[in-house]
């Protein structure tokens, strides 16, 4: 099963996510799991290596920044990177870049165009 | 004519000791009596030689000598000069005597010319004896003279420096005072500074909030629009779901809803107590205590300044920790101003920490097993209630921001607290922040604020507040 993990301090975020993917969810489409930090992050796909093949995380997070994160992830599997998705509050060209520069594949601005979203989730994730 | 230079001599002596006191005493008519004297001593002589009549010339310097002397005799101007006179006196009167006896009574001059001749010797003795002493007198009281006169000299000198002196006083008097007036106005100037500073350094840390505020807000409200958004959808479903009859998922969608609106509510909430939270730290103090749950303005102020500090700097990041003690419930503080502390203390860790991770010779490695070995910049927030078991002191709400920056050198913790004092680089601290919080905590609220620290390891700043205030 192919998951798209969501990496965000906030933990509404999930409540969020399954409502507005609620019929994407029902009808198997799109397939979520939820990491509250980096860190938990990384121990979710130390545990199930390659099960997420789209990360869309928060950049702005207590402890390990998702930028952190994505550098992590970008270096450490080498295999096919899963796809990663940053979505930040700050949309300033300083993260944009750092962000670019580590190999994130979007980049997207709270708050979030969830319509646009799910196109990309839905051309990315197939 | 022999005899004539004599009384020449004579005369010119005391005219020259006569005109010379005149002199001294500045007696202009003396003087130029002395002067037709000697003009008239001089003829006299010299119409002696020319006449060669001894005789004639002889009296006239009898008549002249002892008028002379007894002119000056009874002059009151010359009666210092009495003892001078004196020693020409028997002189002139024994030659007087001894010429007239000798005209007038020959035989009784011719037997009695012995004692003439020693009469005049006396004569002539006493008037060197007179005039040696006379002379060595003179010499003292000359002596005495000039020293009275380099006195008056020096006297003269000390006066006119004395005058100089007092010029001087006078002028740096005049330049203390325009020193001192210029000193006073800058001190106005300084105080009015001063309470510029401490208003700029309130709005600096305003400006500080005014970001992560904006931050902060923006979070709850994307929930509120994005929940209200979808309860919206939710709805439509569940109409939907009512008119196919299908009655139990649409009471599962109510759920949703209603799940959704406590949601909206929450974060609406929470929007709120972000705006509540900088108006109070932008208003001025009200100086009114009033309850106020620590624990929530603490975790308000530490978000707060986290995301303030993120807007400035998108680099920064730090692991916050807190740990409240939920027993103290409310204490009676100026919220304004404590927060105002907390904000100050947790602003100065994160830079503390910002700054260890600056100079950190590790970088971030990808890869989690690595991150045990770097520094991880932590700030933790506590709050604790401190009963005492035996009496004495009160009850007390401990707050601690603890950093594992880089500490704070031995040399300069006794500094921290003073006004101005700042490690900062210029223009980036108004050496305000802590020095302010010192004054709130402890004349405002009667409490404590101590600071312990570890060079390379970090530091604790403690606000102790008393529950009951005496």
């Amino acid at each position: 099963m192919r998951k798209i993990l969501v990496v965000d301090d906030e933990r509404d975020i999930q409540t969020l996510f399954e409502q507005r993917f609620r019929k994407e969810i029902k009808n198997g489409e799109l397939n979520f799991v939820f990491a509250f930090s980096g860190e938990d992050a990384l121990s979710y796909m130390k545990d199930h290596e390659q099960e997420a093949v789209l990360i869309l995380s928060d950049i702005n997070m207590p402890g390990m920044s998702g930028l952190e994160l994505l550098k992590h992830i970008k270096e450490k599997y080498e295999k096919p990177p899963p796809v990663v998705m940053m979505i930040t509050a700050y949309g300033d060209n300083e993260n944009y870049k750092l962000a670019m520069q580590l190999g994130a594949d979007d980049f997207l601005t709270k708050p979030v165009d969830f319509i646009s979203l799910k196109e990309k989730l839905k051309a990315k994730s197939v | 004519m022999q005899l004539s230079i004599v009384p020449f001599l004579l005369s010119l002596l005391l005219l020259r000791r006569l005109s010379g006191f005149s002199k001294i005493n500045d007696n202009q008519q003396w003087i130029r009596w002395c002067s037709y004297a000697r003009f008239f001593s001089v003829f006299l002589f010299l119409g002696g030689f020319l006449l060669s009549n001894q005789e004639a010339t002889r009296w006239i310097w009898h008549i002249f000598l002892i008028s002379l002397l007894l002119f000056s005799f009874q002059q009151n101007e010359m009666r210092p000069l009495r003892m001078f006179l004196m020693a020409f006196l028997p002189y002139a009167a024994v030659t007087l005597i001894k010429d007239l006896t000798e005209v007038i009574l020959k035989d009784f001059y011719n037997h009695w010319n012995n004692y003439f001749d020693t009469a005049f010797m006396l004569s002539v003795i006493w008037l060197f004896a007179i005039l040696y002493s006379q002379n060595r007198q003179n010499k003292a009281a000359e002596k005495e003279r000039i020293k009275r006169q380099k006195e008056d000299e020096i006297n003269r000198a000390i006066a006119i420096r004395k005058v100089e002196l007092e010029g001087l006083v006078a002028e740096r008097t005049a330049e203390l005072t325009q020193q001192k007036d210029e000193l006073e106005h800058t001190l106005d100037e300084l105080r009015s500074t001063q309470a510029q500073l401490i208003q700029s350094e309130k709005m600096a840390s305003l400006g500080e909030l005014t970001a992560g505020i904006a931050h902060e807000i923006q979070n709850p409200l994307n929930f509120v629009n994005n929940f209200s958004e979808i309860s919206n959808e939710l709805l439509d479903e569940m109409k939907d779901e009512i008119t196919a009859g299908n009655w139990q998922l649409a009471s599962e969608i109510a759920d949703d809803v209603k799940q959704n609106l406590e949601k909206i509510y929450h974060h609406g909430k929470r929007a709120e107590a972000i705006v509540k939270g900088m108006l109070q730290h932008s208003r001025t103090s009200s100086g009114v205590k009033e309850p106020t749950d620590i624990n929530k303005l603490a975790d308000e102020y530490l978000r707060l300044a986290y995301h303030g500090l993120r807007a400035k700097d998108k680099s920064f990041n730090v692991t916050m920790k807190t740990d409240f003690d939920e027993r103290i419930g409310n204490i009676n503080i100026i919220p304004q101003d404590i927060g105002r502390v907390i904000l100050n203390l947790i602003t100065n860790s994160f830079y503390a920490v910002d700054e260890k991770k600056r100079n950190s010779p590790l970088t971030p490695k990808g890869g989690i097993e690595t991150t045990q070995n770097l520094y991880e910049p932590t700030v933790t927030v506590c709050t604790k209630l401190i009963i005492p078991s035996s009496g004495g002191r009160g009850a007390v709400a401990q707050i601690s921001v603890r950093d594992n920056g880089n500490g704070i050198p031995q040399n300069i913790v006794d500094k921290i607290f003073q006004p101005f004092f700042t490690t900062k680089p210029s223009g980036q601290g108004t050496g305000l922040g802590l020095s302010m919080s010192y004054d709130i905590v402890t004349k405002g609220h009667g409490g404590e604020l101590k600071v312990e620290t570890k060079e390379g390891e970090g530091s604790v700043f403690t606000i102790l507040l008393p529950l009951k205030q005496s």
